[in-house]
């Protein structure tokens, strides 16, 4: 088990937004290794649409984060010839729906090159992706896109649900010698936590949950946009008596079987939460491979509560399709309790 | 209708629009636009420049080529190979591109482009691996500054960009040459590899081969354009239309843009124009989409044999060079030959080593239920 990563220190602690995390951790990469590039659009002198480059070409010039052409394929194609030459390229795609142009790129080369090349050839690539719902964006502006990647080998495929973590795990993804495709939680871009920037917090290297919450009835199981809600909905569990524990992924490729499935052992009940939809979705995977390995630990069948299996809905009506409290904890409720009486 | 008050525009005064703030085109397009004819050197006054060393050359890596090209094909009707996609009659492109290069610059090659990857130097065996049907490219990309053979078209020219590009960043003097097929000009990363080279001025020259066909489509159903080396103009980049069956002419052209490339001039397209003799692989039947009189046509404009025009014309070939070469090209099949008739060390638990840098814990089980499958399947 893991636990959450400490971002207090000795000296002071002020609030921080996710976003000034990631902004820290690519400016704290490109300072520490002069290989690290950022690219992408508008990343340049806009500092990206989300601000999450603000300052960085100021800081480090037009070469070390580059405004591109407005084409996804291109950058991460020449991020591919760029990292083959040793550099080690993150490339920001704008939105999640915005990356799907890059995926051949993604899929025939970023993901098997060092397959192919009898590990030769390794690609240090960053791909960092807003993704998910829940800021009244636009169609093609909300997609939870991460079902496809963790279907290619060769990828590794994590997302920070905290401050803390957007900063450690962004650091661990720049770091890694495999390609990351880093899933950033737009909503959660504007979530504020303490943290002293004179000492930004480290994290596990990729590859470990966190248990957010522990608890003793079931475990919900987590990543991303849906931690904050899941924790919302542990707490508004305890009023029906039920003690929810809360593990967060962070890391969906690799995956940390050792923690969930220590925590379902324990509980002996799950529930996956995330808003991509249900039907071939992430939580599919996550309940199979728990019965797979803690069926004898389980007191009912491993639910999810997913996003429906719809093309995400306009800001209008985008309430209604994300997983919230009241859908989670109908789950619960339907997690055969009546065994325990 | 209400007429219009002329009094009213008399009181206003003429109508006069805002003129739009100014324009001008970002480039010329004149020195851009390629020929009107594919270049040619090889029987024209220009041969008489030509560096007789170099044509001597260019001549015995052709003899080579055309030898390496029968002996891979003959191995996919023995087994030997799972599929060959041949370059006869486009040895010329793919030898003019190899020797273009200096050792510190870097070759992105195609599928059907191993026979450029040996001229450079490479082992055939390596250069044939993913053909043969291993899992693996078959060489370290770093070692002869090759980049790892593609097959998905088009889709190794955005990596040719970047890596020069990164060249250039780091001060380096490095060309990359992208070699891509005429069907492959109509994939998206033929368009946005392009674009990129130009907005950045990357030192990298992109060579398509344009064989005719697209395995059964020829060029028409691809492309509307005058030719594809008109295509560069739109990017902002020079054109240049080059017989791809003249050696000569094919090795000039590619210095030109070569030299453009590392003096700090930008990226060039050219257009070799040349034919696939042979059908698209050895899986494929070429008489379902064309007749043998083009064929036959492309045969007479052959690279070996207008080559060998010159060099005899002007009493450069005699029979010891000739003979050399062809016992060049003899060596080179027969220890393809022999060495592809052994079989290829394999170990089918290799196949989880290169995955991540670190194997993952499910990949960690997988391996072992494999290895317990080998294990059982072996008596042990």
């Amino acid at each position: 088990m893991t636990t959450v990563a400490e971002s207090g220190g000795k000296s002071a602690t002020k609030p921080a937004t996710m976003a000034q995390a990631l902004q820290r951790a690519l400016r704290d990469a490109m300072a520490d290794d002069p290989t690290v590039h950022v690219m992408g659009e508008d990343v340049g002198t806009l500092g990206g649409v989300f601000r999450i480059t603000d300052g960085l070409t100021k800081e480090f010039g037009e070469d070390r984060c580059t405004d591109t052409p407005l084409a996804e394929a291109g950058i991460l194609g020449t991020a591919v010839g760029m990292a083959m030459y040793g550099l080690r390229p993150v490339v920001e795609m704008q939105f999640d729906a915005f990356a799907y142009p890059a995926f051949e790129q993604l899929i025939s080369h970023v993901s098997r090159m060092r397959n192919r090349t009898k590990g030769a050839m390794p690609l240090p690539i960053t791909i960092r992706v807003p993704y998910g719902g829940g800021i009244g964006g636009v169609e093609h502006h909300s997609d939870s896109s991460e079902a496809y990647y963790m279907a290619t080998p060769g990828l590794h495929v994590v997302t920070p649900a905290t401050v803390g973590d957007a900063y450690g795990l962004l650091r661990a993804a720049i770091a890694s010698d495999d390609p990351v495709v880093f899933l950033e939680p737009k909503r959660l871009y504007w979530s504020k936590d303490s943290w002293n920037p004179d000492a930004p917090p480290s994290v596990d290297p990729i590859g470990r949950a966190a248990v957010r919450r522990a608890g003793r009835s079931a475990t919900l199981i987590t990543y991303g946009p849906s931690v904050p809600v899941c924790m919302e909905a542990a707490e508004a569990a305890q009023a029906e008596g039920w003690d929810l524990e809360v593990v967060d992924l962070r890391s969906l490729v690799p995956f940390d079987d050792e923690t969930v499935c220590a925590s379902v052992r324990r509980t002996g009940r799950a529930v996956v939460v995330h808003e991509s939809g249900g039907f071939g979705g992430p939580g599919g995977e996550i309940a199979a491979r728990v019965t797979e390995r803690c069926f004898h630990h389980l007191e009912a069948p491993v639910l999810r509560v997913a996003g429906f299996d719809i093309p995400y809905p306009p800001p209008m009506l985008e309430r209604h399709h994300l997983p919230g409290v009241d859908r989670i904890l109908d789950a619960v409720a339907r997690l055969q309790w009546e065994a325990e009486s | 209708m209400k007429k219009h008050s002329t009094t009213a525009v008399a009181e206003r005064g003429a109508y006069r629009p805002t003129p739009p703030p100014a324009w001008k085109p970002r480039t010329d397009p004149a020195p851009l636009l390629p020929d009107a004819e594919p270049y040619r050197v090889l029987g024209t006054p220009a041969a008489a420049e030509a560096d007789p060393e170099l044509l001597l050359r260019l001549h015995r890596e052709l003899v080579r080529g055309r030898r390496y090209n029968a002996q891979a094909t003959a191995l996919t009707k023995q087994g030997r190979l799972a599929v060959y996609p041949s370059s006869t009659g486009q040895e010329a492109c793919q030898v003019a591109a190899a020797l273009v290069l200096e050792e510190r610059d870097w070759l992105f090659p195609s599928y059907r482009d191993t026979l450029a990857a040996v001229v450079r130097g490479l082992d055939p065996v390596q250069a044939l691996s993913l053909l043969r049907g291993d899992w693996h490219t078959g060489y370290d990309p770093r070692e002869h500054r090759i980049a790892p053979l593609c097959t998905p078209l088009a889709t190794q020219l955005p990596h040719a960009v970047g890596l020069a590009h990164a060249a250039r960043l780091k001060g380096d003097d490095v060309v990359a040459l992208a070699l891509v097929g005429d069907g492959g000009t109509s994939e998206g990363d033929f368009h946005e590899a392009l674009n990129f080279a130009a907005v950045w001025q990357v030192p990298v020259v992109f060579l398509v081969q344009n064989n005719g066909f697209a395995i059964s489509v020829p060029l028409a159903k691809q492309t509307a354009a005058p030719s594809l080396a008109h295509k560069a103009v739109g990017y902002g980049m020079p054109g240049r239309l080059v017989d791809g069956n003249d050696a000569a002419a094919v090795h000039q052209v590619l210095s030109e843009a070569t030299r453009r490339a590392r003096s700090g001039g930008g990226p060039t397209l050219v257009e070799a124009v040349t034919y696939r003799v042979e059908a698209h692989t050895n899986a494929d039947d070429a008489t379902r989409y064309r007749g043998d009189g083009e064929v036959d046509a492309w045969r007479a404009h052959d690279p070996i044999t207008l080559l060998e025009g010159e060099l005899t014309g002007r009493g450069l070939l005699d029979d010891d060079r000739a003979r050399s070469a062809r016992d060049a090209a003899e060596e080179l099949a027969a220890g393809l030959r022999a060495r592809m008739n052994e079989d290829a060390p394999l170990d089918p638990m290799d196949l989880f080593t290169h995955v991540y840098a670190e194997q993952t814990t499910q990949l960690r089980e997988q391996a072992a239920q494999l290895r317990a499958e080998l294990d059982a399947e072996a008596g042990r």
